[in-house]
């Protein structure tokens, strides 16, 4: 018989081992579905793993991974702050929904006027669009003890809402002949978010992931609010007793993950998107949450669960086309991946003990 | 000098080990008819795995233990109980929304109907002078009577051997009197009781054989009406031991001063404060005794700044603090060390570095413009193991992984090692060794004689009286006037503790 034993300390190994174990045992059961499926696994593992980095159209898709893992690692290690410290915002789509309102309504009201200034005013104004969407949630649970879970998922619905609106009414182009959407940005350069290296991506919005990280790195292993944060998750009571204010502390990871998911959806919609519309590049939100687990809360660890995931969803879609297997099948391979992960991530804490019977 | 007829329990060359650790080595002793029989030893001496095993609860790993001559070899609890073995644990297993009838017959293999229980009850309650409503909610009962509801359990069940666990650390001395004559009275009709206890006192005027347990191993066996407190206590220890030396300080100013402080308990079931005052001086040691709930929690909560008042109902040295955090109290120059260490006082699963941080970065400076000193703090964290002994591998170690002395003497150290003007401990010595508790009561009060206020709460009487000047009672939240320790009697002391308990009536019966 098994037995899971709690270690005395968390194993070092296996916090660098799992995520590797994860990807590997996705990988077999994945093949194995694949092959129930009547596809050939390796091919497809092939065309989701190698072929976007190493394949014959690696020159395009490698530019793209960079543009899909740029907004998840942006919103993912805002939130992974919030749930280092027991805090779960789960509204992060609709926070950037609201960024990307938000920082796009103030470039359109000055359009078209030239200035320097625009674009930094926009970044801003996105990040404020998110704080302040996130700020519901958090004022609502320091001040009535709502669950932060329910009414930061609601919000998303009801961004929904207003982006749809936004798109249809106030900030639909007046020169777009009737369709619904915004002026495209890529119009507009004092607006635009291009790419800073042609063919590879990258846009304002990686950089801004690539230095938050660092940021988040730097708080979390450094300074006394990352320590407040670490410690509110781990050991709440010990929390009070160092001294911590718990809503503060709400209110600082609610708002913190919120501006950065709305300068996610900034950089999104004045980039990548170019426009506001109705159904402008959405569920990043979402799936950043998957990233900020798989990453183990871990900013170093979320750049890498950013890129591995934005490779699945690249190479998932070469998949689905090429080797026409259903959207549905490449939704359940990267639900394994976090299945697996949050498995094996019992070996941690755990070891397994082999016990004799009875 | 064993009569082989009346034994009733022997335990013969009993091993048991757990993973890196041997619980029982090798233990022989019996347990006669009628016979009151201590077993002692320190925290982590093997007391609980030896009992466990008679119970049932564990299976020993060889030896064997034979009852009234014929093989015992108990594989669950519900066969223990069939062959007359009963155990009142330290801590309770009692549901607080039933009443008590109805916990009891939770604890039975076949519980007749209500009402003949609630009779028989009543009947086993006058009998042996444990006053017993069996209509009452167990959540309405204090401690004792808790225990009480425990023991009539086990009595019901007309046991030949009865285990107790430590059974007097909830109690007051008026309350431990009553479950003394109760426990003397089943003893005279022929039940052997088998009491788990490190408070020698009490041993000595109980018991009537005593086997001392230490690392696992039978050191010895004593009768404890001829030895004294301190034989016993060196057995069990296995080293000489030295009070610790009071300095008779100055008493200097007032550096705590608390008035008409009122605060409701954030704990389920708690209490709340109710117009505590009181002041400690410089120099001063202020021990605050009370059976467990009746609101040191909320105390050290009230104090160490974790639940707030109105500014001037804590003052640290003159300056009012009632409204600060506990980051500002900190500064201001008072220290306090929880009860509870693993998750209150410490956060489990971070490294001894990372707990020393979680309170010395105020006082120590260990933080610059909010940016984290981890050199200086991990020097403190180690100068902390080194001062007081912490037994670890390293300060790297996750707080959990220490033993719960360990722990202790490390959070203990982490306080007094900050020149505090004022110190708050709620049970310094909880779980910890004898030769840990004497070094622990020593460097409380080396730092009041350094001119520290200090303000103890514990439950453990005999400490009180060892290391405080002056002696308090919290009782449903409210604190008796503290009065000089000097020529305070233990009655006196029962008295400030007892009244709420109703405990005055309680032999009436017998009387």
């Amino acid at each position: 018989m098994l037995r899971l034993e709690k270690r005395p300390n968390p194993s070092r190994f296996w916090l660098y081992a799992t995520p590797v174990v994860a990807v590997v045992l996705t990988m077999f059961f994945g093949g194995l579905l694949f092959a129930l499926m009547g596809t050939n696994p390796f091919a497809v593992i092939r065309t989701i793993f190698w072929d976007p980095l190493f394949g014959e159209f690696a020159f395009y898709l490698r530019g793209q991974l960079l543009v899909k893992a740029g907004p998840l690692i942006l919103i993912a290690i805002g939130l992974s702050l919030g749930f280092r410290a027991g805090i779960w915002n789960i509204g992060a789509e609709g926070q950037y929904i609201m960024g990307a309102i938000c920082g796009a309504a103030v470039g359109l009201a000055v359009y078209p006027t030239e200035n320097r200034l625009i674009f930094p005013l926009m970044i801003l104004a996105g990040a404020f669009g998110g704080w302040a969407w996130a700020m519901i949630p958090a004022i609502l649970k320091t001040r009535f003890n709502t669950n932060e879970i329910l009414v930061s998922l609601m919000l998303v619905y009801v961004a929904q809402t207003i982006l749809a609106k936004a798109s249809t009414g106030f900030l639909k182009n007046p020169e777009g002949m009737g369709f619904p959407g915004s002026r495209n940005f890529s119009g507009y350069p004092a607006a635009a978010n291009p790419e800073l290296i042609a063919g590879s991506g990258l846009h304002w919005g990686g950089v801004a992931a690539l230095i938050v990280a660092v940021a988040a790195w730097v708080l979390l292993s450094r300074h006394i609010i990352g320590f407040q944060i670490r410690l509110s998750g781990q050991a709440p009571r010990a929390a009070r007793f160092h001294g911590v204010n718990p809503s503060r502390l709400v209110v600082l990871c609610m708002g913190l993950s919120g501006a950065l998911a709305g300068l996610a959806g900034l950089f999104e919609v004045t980039g990548p998107a170019g426009q506001i519309s109705i159904d402008f590049n959405v569920g990043y939100g979402f799936t950043a949450i998957i990233v900020a687990f798989l990453g183990r809360l871990n900013p170093i660890g979320i750049v890498l669960a950013g890129v591995l995931m934005a490779l699945t969803y690249v190479g998932g879609e070469m998949a689905s086309t090429n080797l026409r297997l259903p959207a549905a099948a490449i939704q359940v391979f990267q639900g394994m991946l976090l299945f697996f992960l949050l498995g094996v991530d019992v070996l941690t804490n755990y070891r397994i003990r082999m016990a004799k019977g009875g | 000098m064993t009569d082989e007829r009346t034994v009733l329990l022997a335990v013969e060359g009993i091993t048991k080990t757990y993973p890196g650790v041997v619980a029982n080595s090798d233990v022989t002793f019996s347990i006669r008819r009628g016979e009151v029989h201590a077993l002692l030893g320190e925290n982590g001496a093997g007391k609980s795995t030896m009992v466990k095993m008679m119970y049932g609860l564990v299976k020993p790993d060889s030896g064997r233990m034979t009852w009234n001559g014929a093989a015992y070899t108990p594989g669950s609890p519900g066969e223990a109980r069939s062959t007359g073995v009963a155990m009142v644990f330290q801590h309770f297993s009692l549901f607080e929304a039933l009443n008590v009838a109805e916990n009891v017959a939770l604890g039975m293999e076949n519980p007749p109907p209500m009402k003949e229980l609630s009779a028989r009850i009543r009947a086993v309650s006058e009998e042996y002078g444990l006053p017993l409503d069996p209509s009452r909610m167990v959540g309405d009962l204090s401690a004792g009577e808790r225990q009480r509801v425990e023991i009539i359990r086990c009595l019901l069940q007309d046991p030949k051997l009865l285990i107790m666990d430590e059974p007097t650390s909830v109690l007051t001395p008026q309350e431990v009197e009553i479950l003394f004559k109760t426990l003397r009275q089943l003893s005279s009709e022929g039940t052997a009781i088998l009491y788990i206890s490190h408070k020698l006192e009490e041993i000595r005027s109980l018991c009537d054989a005593a086997t001392i347990l230490r690392r696992g191993k039978v050191v010895g066996t004593a009768d404890p009406r001829a030895s004294t407190a301190r034989e016993l206590a060196e057995m069990m220890v296995g080293a000489t031991l030295t009070p610790p030396a009071r300095r008779p300080g100055e008493k200097g100013k007032v550096m705590l001063g608390v008035s008409d402080l009122s605060v409701a308990s954030p704990i389920p079931f708690g209490t709340s404060l109710k117009n505590v005052a009181f002041t400690v001086a410089a120099g001063e040691v202020l021990g605050i005794a009370g059976v467990a709930g009746n609101g040191q929690d909320e105390l050290l909560l009230a104090l160490s700044g974790e639940l707030r008042a109105s500014p001037d109902r804590v003052r640290i040295d003159d300056a009012p603090v009632g409204d600060l955090g506990p980051i500002d109290r900190r500064r201001a120059g008072m220290v306090s060390a929880p009860e509870d260490r693993l998750g209150h006082a410490a956060a489990p699963d971070m490294s001894l570095i990372e707990n020393a941080f979680l309170t010395a970065q105020a006082r120590k400076g260990l933080t610059n413009k909010g940016f984290i000193d981890w050199p200086a703090t991990r020097a403190y964290a180690e100068a902390v193991i080194k001062d007081f002994d912490v037994r670890t591998p390293g300060a790297h170690v996750a707080a959990r992984a220490l033993s719960g002395g360990n722990l202790q003497k490390f959070v203990v150290g982490r306080e007094l090692m900050q020149a505090p003007k004022v110190i708050v401990i709620n049970q310094p010595t909880w779980g910890v060794d004898a030769a840990a508790a004497a070094s622990i009561r020593q460097a409380i009060l080396d730092r009041a004689a350094e001119g520290a206020a200090v303000v103890v709460i514990s439950q453990d009487l005999d400490e009180l009286l060892e290391i405080a000047d002056r002696f308090a009672v919290l009782n449903e939240g409210r604190l008796t006037q503290p009065r000089p320790v000097e020529g305070l009697t233990i009655d006196e002391i029962g008295l400030m503790m007892g009244g709420a308990h109703g405990m005055e009536v309680a032999h009436h019966a017998e009387a």
